[in-house]
Order: structure tokens, then sequence, then C-alpha cells
């Protein structure tokens, strides 16, 4: 690695590392927001695994998420009175997305583009509805009222919900996820970029350009296409799960449409196929709204001395044209995946 | 099985799409090493029967390769038996570089010394691409895109290739240079079964053909007695 390499991975270590204690000062609300963000590159990453580097347009991604936040919310609460660890939940929210992520691939192998994207829909609001309804005649889910009081991140007597001293600090609870989270982040990142790079990450790229010729290559794209979705589904399950600990609550309104499309913008807005131009996406995507929220308000009543459009309205208004805009200027997203920079270059060349 | 030794044999076979049939009960052979075209007109159902061999649709009869009954394969089974198809329209890996595109042939082979002669080979055989290894594959010409995808092919060591209209969208030049890589292959000993529109080129390369028409085959016969049969001139040779 070059000494400058080096110093900019220090710097910016040392950033994420001191980052949640600024974000504090500001309000602590501040640190849920990034969490949040955090969580959100989860998603983007796993829905980057479907969608940028196998090409299979996913439009309900959001329902891994809640296939991953049930098992936690259901199994650690007052709910059914069970209490059990993490490394039990957090692990088979993965797997059951996984496998929920599989189920949903199997019928739509042969599916592409607009079909696969309309049945990825479906199966994104029945999972939902399954959630919504799943109270009756036994009552599994709570319905709409949700789950509450789900147990937060404890490792043996250690919890990260309260508040702890030490070395004359204050890590508040969302301080103490902030670095779980940045631990997981790293592995989930680690994980994506050996995907990428690996015999299986070829072979998606290879089905996302040319299924037939893929196949002619001895390629099993059916397994291939559903390690694809299972592996995606996966890191929603993880996300999902943390979700649960660090909300302590969970109801179906969470894991609506919305959510799924807001999830394959930031892929598509960072740079399909990229990881870090995802993470990129996710982050911007997950902040920009934030400070809007919190900037919009106060700047218009200085200004103007009173509302005239309110938060909500603007934030929608600048998300789409920021949408527009970078469809038309930087289509491939605005860190796009080298291979796609490469295209555009030599087309013009 | 007619000949018992014949590479490649397909006895019935039928491609249906939908309620529309479009190979209607053919029966063909080649044997080890030989270079045999399929030619005909637009729609005669020239790509579905090599689409069938391929296993990339569903057919009815059977296919006997070797010893194997190639109908209850998968597609990607074929490969490892050293049956490769060279797909219509080239099935090029628009954002893989040449030398990704090359690796992705031999995708089921884990012997890395032979891979990597093989490489070197291949490059010797098609020295355009040994130009262009870092470039990526959408941006090469159409000629270019050819030869990759045979290269793609070889990659993966067949004995049988099955090549898909190799002329189309070419220019005339490029054709011919296409062609002569073909030549040099089946020197090389692989079985080559040509589908192509290009009828005089195609029989003038191949040692037998068969010509298909509205999904049956009208005519079998050795290349050169085919180039002179009244019919095939009047219909293909635009005589």
């Amino acid at each position: 690695m070059k000494q400058r390499e080096r110093l900019g991975l220090i710097l910016v270590a040392a950033t994420l590392l001191v980052l949640p204690f600024v974000l504090a000062e500001i309000g602590t609300a501040w640190v849920r927001i990034a969490n949040l963000a955090i969580l959100f590159v989860f998603l983007s990453l796993g829905l980057n695994i479907v969608v940028g580097m196998a090409g299979l347009l996913d439009l309900g991604y959001v329902a891994f998420y809640a296939v991953g936040a049930y098992p936690w919310a259901l199994l650690a609460s007052p709910h059914f009175g069970l209490h059990l660890p993490f490394w039990v939940i957090l692990p088979l929210g993965a797997l059951l997305a996984g496998l929920a992520g599989a189920v949903l691939g199997a019928p739509t192998l042969r599916l592409r583009g607009d079909y696969l994207a309309i049945v990825t829909l479906g199966f994104g609001e029945i999972v939902r509805i399954f959630m919504n309804n799943l109270s009756a005649p036994f009552n599994i889910t709570n319905g709409p009222k949700g789950i509450t009081r789900i147990d937060g991140l404890s490792i043996g007597p250690f919890s990260f919900t309260s508040t702890d001293t030490f070395l004359g600090l204050s890590f508040s609870g969302p301080i103490k996820y902030y670095y779980v989270l940045l631990l997981l982040l790293l592995v989930i990142i680690v994980v994506n970029l050996r995907l990428a790079d690996s015999r299986i990450g070829r072979a998606w790229v290879a089905i996302r350009e040319d299924e037939l010729a893929a196949k002619a290559c001895g390629i099993d794209t059916r397994n291939v296409k559903l390690l694809a979705f299972a592996m995606g589904a996966s890191f929603g399950g993880i996300a999902g799960g943390m979700f649960a600990a660090m909300q302590g609550f969970v109801s179906p309104e969470s894991f609506v449409l919305n959510e799924s499309i807001m999830i394959l913008a930031m892929v598509v807005l960072g740079g399909m196929g990229n990881v870090w131009g995802v993470i990129a996406g996710a982050l911007l995507l997950s902040f920009v709204p934030e400070l809007l929220r919190y900037t919009v308000e106060p700047l218009q009543k200085a200004l103007l001395g009173r509302l005239v459009i309110e938060p909500e309205v603007l934030r929608m208004l600048l998300f789409g044209a920021a949408l527009v805009l970078s469809m038309r200027y930087r289509p491939a997203g605005l860190w796009p995946e080298s291979r796609h920079r490469r295209e555009m270059k030599e087309r013009l060349a | 099985m007619a000949s018992g030794y014949a590479l490649l044999e397909a006895v019935n076979l039928e491609v249906h799409y939908g309620g529309i049939a479009a190979v209607k009960g053919i029966s063909f052979a080649l044997e080890e090493g030989e270079l045999v075209c399929l030619i005909g007109a637009n729609g005669a159902g020239k790509t579905s029967t090599l689409k069938a061999l391929a296993r990339m649709i569903p057919s009815r009869g059977e296919i006997h390769y070797r010893n194997e009954r190639l109908d209850r394969l998968p597609s990607h089974a074929l490969i490892r038996r050293g049956l490769a198809l060279v797909p219509e329209g080239r099935g090029i890996f628009a954002r893989l570089s040449v030398a990704e595109t090359l690796a992705m042939g031999a995708y089921w082979r884990d012997d890395k010394a032979a891979i990597a002669a093989d490489l070197e080979r291949i490059y010797a055989l098609l020295p355009r691409l040994a130009e262009r290894r870092t470039q990526l594959a959408g941006t090469l010409s159409g000629g270019e895109q050819q030869m990759l995808a045979l290269g793609r092919a070889l990659m993966g060591r067949p004995q049988l290739l099955l090549l898909d209209e190799p002329s189309m969208g070419l220019a005339p030049m490029m054709v011919e240079k296409v062609f002569e890589v073909i030549r040099g292959i089946a020197a090389q000993g692989v079985a080559i079964l040509l589908v192509e529109q290009n009828a005089r080129l195609a029989l003038q390369t191949a040692s037998r053909g068969y010509v298909m028409e509205s999904g049956r085959i009208t005519l079998a016969d050795k290349a050169e007695k085919l180039l002179a049969d009244a019919r095939v001139r009047a219909a293909y040779l635009g005589e």
C-alpha cells in the first residue's frame, strides 16, 4: 500500500471512530440517523448483489429486511416470553432471509427485467400483508400493532441499550450500536469485495451480460442465480435483525414498497455493481433528507418569516430532481462500476 | 444409433414454440473431426436445431453424443463433455475484457497451468485478440467479437463446436478471416456443426451439408455435390 493510501485509510478510520461523539454533540437523534444509514448500507449492498452483480431487478427487497427483523422480534421479546441470545437470532434471521430469497428466486428463474420486477414487487407486498394478518386465529405477529419491548443487543451481561461511562466518555445506547454496526459493516464490505472478485462473482456478471452464453460456458445459471438471491437476501436479514434490536419495535409499516424503492434508488444512484458507489448512494440518500428535515423549517422562517413549503414536500421534490439529474448527467451512477466507466470512455473514443 | 460410431446423432428431433413446430422431426449425424454445415433460408429451423442440441430450448426426440443421451442433460453440463456452442449474435459479455471473457470460457476447468497454456495458444491463433486483451468485449468490432466468441468456446477444449451464423453482420473481408479461423480449428481435429445463411461459403468450407426447409431436412449430401445440385443452386446460391 502506498504511503498516501495508508494515510487516507487512517484518516477515514479515525473520522469514523470519532463521528458518533461529534454527532452526539449536535443531538442524539443524529447518532440514530447514522445508525439507520449504516443499516441502509447493508441493505443496499445486499440488493447490489442481486441487481448490480447478477442483473436481476428486485423490487421487493424490503421483504428480506422484514424476514430478518421478525425472528428477532418474536424470539427476544415478551410477546412469546422468549429471550434468546443474539448469536442465535441474528444468524437465524440471516438464514431465514436467505431461504426466503431462494423461495422467491426458484419460481422466477426464467423471468428477467420488467417481468421479474413485477413478481418481486408482489412478493414484497405478500410478505408485508402476511405480517399484517398473522394475528388470527393464532397471534404470531400481533398484526399492524407490531411487536413492542423487543430486547436490545446484549453480549453476556454487557447491554448495548444502556449508557455506560468509560474513560470519562459517556457511551449512550446509540453510540454503542454505532460501533457494532461499524464492525458489521467492515465484515460485510470485505465479503462484498471478495465476492465481486470471486469465481461466483464472475459467473453473476456473465449471467447479467448474456445468460445463454453463460450457460454455454458451463455455468449452472439456475443455482448461481438462486445463490445471488439467497446471499443478497441474507444481508437484508442481518440488517433486519439489527433494526429490531435498535428500535425495540417492529411493525409491518416499516416494510412498505417505498422502502424497497428507496434501497433500489440508493443502488442505482450510487453506481450499480460498484461496492463503494453503492455505499456512497446509501449514505447520501440517508443523510440528505434528514439534513433537509432539520434545516428547511428554520431556514424558511429566518428568510421569509414563515413556513412556505413543508419539509416533507421539499424532500420528495429534491429527491426526484436528484434522480432525474443523475440519470441525465451520470447515467451509470455517481460512482459507477469500473467496467461501466470504461465502457463509456471506450465507446466515446 | 444408425452408424454406431457417430460423434453426434439426432433422431427425430422436434422443436415447438407454443403450438408452432419449428423443427419437425429431423435426423442427422456427425463423425469425429467432421465439418458439417446446415444451410437453409431464414426461419427454416436451423438455429432452433442448434439451440436444441445445446439444450438451450426444450425438444423432443433423441440426441446421442458419444455414449450419452444429450437430451437428458442440462445445458451447462455440455461443455464438460466437450460440446461448445457459439451462439447466434455471438453472445458477448459486453462489460468483460477480452482476457476475462476467454477466462470465462474455461470457467468449468480447474487445471490452471493448462488454462494458461491454452490462453497463449488462442492468442497465437487470434492475434487481434492478443493486441486487445484488456479492451472491453462490447467495444470490439463485429469481426473481433466473433473471433472472441470462437476463442471463448475453444477455451473449454471442445471436441464438437456448434457455430450459429458466424458470418452474421460481418463485412465480407471479416467473413473470410472468420472462416479461415474455422477451417484452422477443424484442421486440429475439432468436429464442427456450422449453421449458416451464406450457403456458398458454408458448402465450400464443410465436407458435408444438410439443407433445411421449413423444419425438415430436404437434402443431405457431400458439400461439393450440393454445390453442384440444381435445386441448391437455384434456391440458395442465387443462380
